[in-house]
């Protein structure tokens, strides 16, 4: 395996020298997400070859994986020990690997309830932009000997490194699952999932969509039947069916082609009023948006940021913005720096997340 | 800028009880919880706002001098130890709980807000602030962003990065940055980590968004007692084998039960080599449901007493001893020194086995708490500093625990930072490529490198130097420090 490490270095440093754009590539499950790299001349750099579990200790509640590591592997060999990835990492594709889910940093639906993938971050293995060889982080639960670069890697985008190995922490999966279904409109959803998410009650993921709250209650048998008797609702049969499909994007609501808009923001914020269909999760604090091509970038990003957070342009559909939402200049300013540093001479996946870096 | 006139600069915003300058007035702030280290700054500044923190920042920054920023001065790591030539930016004005909002389940803070008072404050809407580091009666909350600060309740509930928002930071040019926000994640690089445990390194937090966590209806503790440590030890890993995540799972060992036990009376078990407090909390199903699991597996990994809280005072009661253990190394000897070390729980027995030879090597009693669940060891190396060479003697002890911890695939700190006491071992843990990664992430924030100067990451020439540490012991501690 090292060599494939002294390879994926010297491609670096060529690259470097010659000023290349790198494109780095696992499954390809998300290249759809972020904007196109710019330059010419762009050369693939696809890591699938570096995979494997390196180490998995269960009642470590830790597990090393190199970044071409398939997904789906890694979550059957954490299955087999009644462990997961508790942040649920959308897969988008039968090839998704390790190495993409981590520098795309995104999570699914137990988010709001365990934590995001950067929470679950313990170290990395990466080379840099000079194709040196570095390690930060460890296998270990606490670790706070130097910056917290392993968790900076987390949602770069493949900007900063390549991504080699990754340390996570795991958590049991748990002993019992129940999702329920409830009829109410938007605005009391809203205000129900902030209320019970107040309250010692195990949800584990929420979703609202065509007037339904659904949601999913993780925990010991006997506390599951409490939560379900104080909530109500009807039991929903083929429940890891339907989160799957809400993780995945094959939920009826997602209509390929379309512009699909992702909006991160304060959980309370009542209902949005933007052209379009909304589906809500993460107690209200994840608001995806399908809307026309008429749209405009602008309106969906001040609205956003009226409610404390940000707008991302997920899935382009027809749209031609840009995928991220802008940063301020002291922001971007800090970023540019980073990059400087990282990747001297800007050749690992640029323009992929923001065209200066 | 010489000294007076930086005073008198800051004296024309700066009320003159903002700005110390005299022996007598600097001296409580030449050190923190770390009192080996001393120095006394130039000037202390004491701003009450964030406008006031900025102006103190473009002043120091025009005319280069240094700063350091100190909150509660609880640090364990001399990370807030003062800079001669340099101005000790004290936070402990700045300590207004801004907002909580129950619905959204978050509390809006100033940093110099002790960790307690956020939870105290959220308590009426039954949540509470869930890092809980041993000093939160005292500790701010600006210090805990820090540090990444953790507690004993970390491995199911978090450390600080998984606990807050959102940061207001200036940094040492005066520039204002919001990183974070009010939803779950922000567009760009993951900043609001990089600031966690950032030591004060990259820039001065004027105000954080904290997540507050519902108050679970429940808590009952195991303690279970064990001849030997290696049992205890693998009574941990059954317990996160079964697919368990206490809500706090803390060890002690034998010197530890019979310090804290003349102190407190917690009931512990003084045959035992080890004792385990093992908590469950939630709902009162889930308590009792996972009450009688640990209890099971306590029982097969062959404990020779087991107790469960039988009501909160009895609960309290279990913990109080664990919670005295570094008062009590106080009362049972003059001074001691608490390590800070993480490993794989794994290794344990072995990590244990090896601090008794070095005890035994150096003459010198250590007792020994573990966060078990999380891997994090606190050795409390015993010395009398009155003794010549006896806290030199306790130095190299304590750095051989570290050299040991790493050597395990752990790391030289869990929770205290790397401050001014770890930069040493820094070098064993990192190469000089990952070092050169830190240092240019702290240039990213402050190219002149004037924000807590000689901190948290070794310079590369002192790594060059500490490989003949041994060598040339003591001629010159702190390299990076200007002396006057």
């Amino acid at each position: 395996m090292q060599n494939l490490i002294d390879q994926f270095a010297g491609t670096i440093r060529v690259a470097a020298e010659r000023k290349v754009p790198l494109q780095i590539c696992g499954g390809g499950s998300k290249e759809f997400y972020g904007n196109r790299i710019v330059g010419q001349n762009i050369c693939m750099l696809d890591v699938t070859a570096y995979s494997g579990i390196v180490a998995y200790e269960p009642t470590e509640l830790v597990v090393t994986a190199r970044a071409g590591t398939r997904l789906t592997d890694l979550e059957a060999q954490l299955h087999k020990h009644r462990q997961m990835l508790a942040f649920e990492p959308p897969h988008f594709g039968a090839a998704a690997t390790l190495g993409g889910c981590i520098a795309a940093g995104l999570s699914g639906p137990r988010r709001a309830s365990v934590g995001a993938v950067r929470d679950f971050v313990l170290g990395v293995r990466m080379l840099d932009g000079r194709g040196d060889d570095l390690r930060f982080g460890g296998q270990v639960m606490k670790n706070v000997a130097g910056y917290d670069i392993s968790r900076l890697m987390t949602g770069s985008m493949g900007t900063l490194g390549l991504l080699l190995e990754i340390s996570l922490k795991v958590l049991p999966l748990p002993p019992m699952e129940m999702t329920l279904s409830l009829q109410m409109k938007q605005a009391v959803a809203i205000e129900k999932m902030n209320l019970w998410a107040g309250k010692p009650l195990p949800i584990s993921a929420t979703c609202f969509c065509n007037d339904a709250l659904t949601l999913r209650l993780s925990g010991a048998e006997a506390a599951v039947h409490a939560a379900h008797m104080k909530l109500g609702g009807e039991e929903v049969a083929e429940a890891a069916a339907f989160w799957q499909s809400v993780r995945e994007q094959t939920h009826l609501f997602f209509q390929p082609g379309k512009s699909l808009w992702r909006l991160s923001m304060k959980s309370t914020t009542p209902p949005l009023s933007l052209p379009g269909q909304q589906l809500i999760e993460w107690g209200g604090a994840l608001r995806w948006l399908i809307s026309d091509a008429a749209m405009d970038a602008g309106t969906v990003r001040a609205a956003a940021k009226t409610a404390g957070g940000h707008a991302t342009l997920f899935r382009n559909g027809e749209s031609s913005a840009a995928a991220f939402h802008p940063l301020t200049a002291e922001m971007m300013n800090i970023h540019r720096r980073l990059k400087e540093k990282f990747d001297p001479m800007g050749i690992l996946n640029p323009g992929r997340m923001y065209p200066e870096l | 800028m010489r000294p007076l006139e930086l005073v008198n600069n800051l004296r024309t915003f700066l009320p003159p009880e903002a700005v110390l300058y005299e022996s007598e007035d600097l001296k409580p702030y030449e050190c923190d919880g770390l009192s080996v280290y001393r120095q006394t700054p130039m000037i202390v500044a004491l701003p009450q706002s964030e406008d006031e923190v900025i102006r103190i920042l473009r002043i120091c920054h025009m005319s280069k001098t240094p700063v350091v920023a100190r909150g509660a001065g609880t640090g364990l790591s001399g990370g807030a130890l003062p800079h001669a030539a340099g101005v000790l930016l004290s936070l402990v004005k700045l300590k207004r709980i801004l907002e909580v909002d129950p619905i959204a389940r978050t509390a809006r803070v100033q940093p110099g807000v002790r960790n307690l008072a956020i939870s105290e404050a959220a308590a009426p809407y039954g949540l509470y602030y869930a890092p809980d580091p041993s000093s939160q009666i005292a500790c701010s909350i600006g210090g805990n962003v820090a540090e990444n600060s953790g507690g004993v309740h970390c491995l199911k509930y978090g450390l600080t990065v998984h606990n807050i928002l959102q940061l207001r930071v200036v940094t040492m040019a005066g520039e204002r940055l919001e990183i974070g926000g009010a939803g779950l994640d922000a567009p760009g690089y993951d900043l609001l980590a990089l600031m966690t445990g950032s030591e004060g390194m990259l820039g001065i937090v004027t105000e954080i968004t904290v997540k507050l966590t519902p108050s679970a209806e429940k808590a009952q503790v195991v303690m279970a007692a064990f001849d030997d440590i290696r049992k205890a030890g693998d009574a941990v890993a059954n317990v996160i084998g079964a697919g368990i995540i206490p809500a706090g799972m803390e060890m002690m060992d034998r010197v530890a039960t019979h310090a804290v036990e003349e102190y407190v009376h917690a009931g512990y078990n003084l045959e035992a080599a080890a004792i385990l407090l093992c908590e469950a909390d939630g709902t009162a199903e889930e308590v009792a449901d996972e009450i009688r699991h640990i209890d099971g597996i306590m029982r097969q990994s062959g404990a020779i007493e087991i107790r469960t809280s039988r009501d909160e005072a009895e609960r309290l009661k279990f913990w109080a001893g664990r919670k005295a253990a570094f008062p009590a190394a106080g009362r049972v000897s003059p001074d001691y020194y608490c390590m800070d070390g993480t490993i794989p729980r794994k290794s344990l027995a072995h990590v244990l086995d090896g601090i008794e030879k070095l005890s035994a090597e150096y003459g010198l009693r250590c007792m020994n708490v573990f966060h078990a669940g999380d891997g994090n060891l606190h050795p409390l190396i015993l010395y009398d500093a009155s003794r010549p060479g006896e806290l030199e003697k306790t130095e190299e002890f304590g750095a051989k625990i570290l050299e040991m911890c790493i050597a395990t695939g752990g790391t030289i700190t869990g929770e205290h930072g790397v401050g001014i006491e770890k930069l040493n071992q820094m070098c064993s843990q990192f190469g000089s490529a990952e070092l050169e990664i830190f240092h240019a992430v702290k240039a990213a924030f402050d190219p002149e490198g004037l924000l807590n100067p000689g901190k948290a990451v070794p310079t590369l020439r002192r790594c060059a130097e500490h490989g003949a540490m041994h060598v040339h012991r003591g001629e010159e501690r702190f390299p990076e420090l200007p002396r006057f």
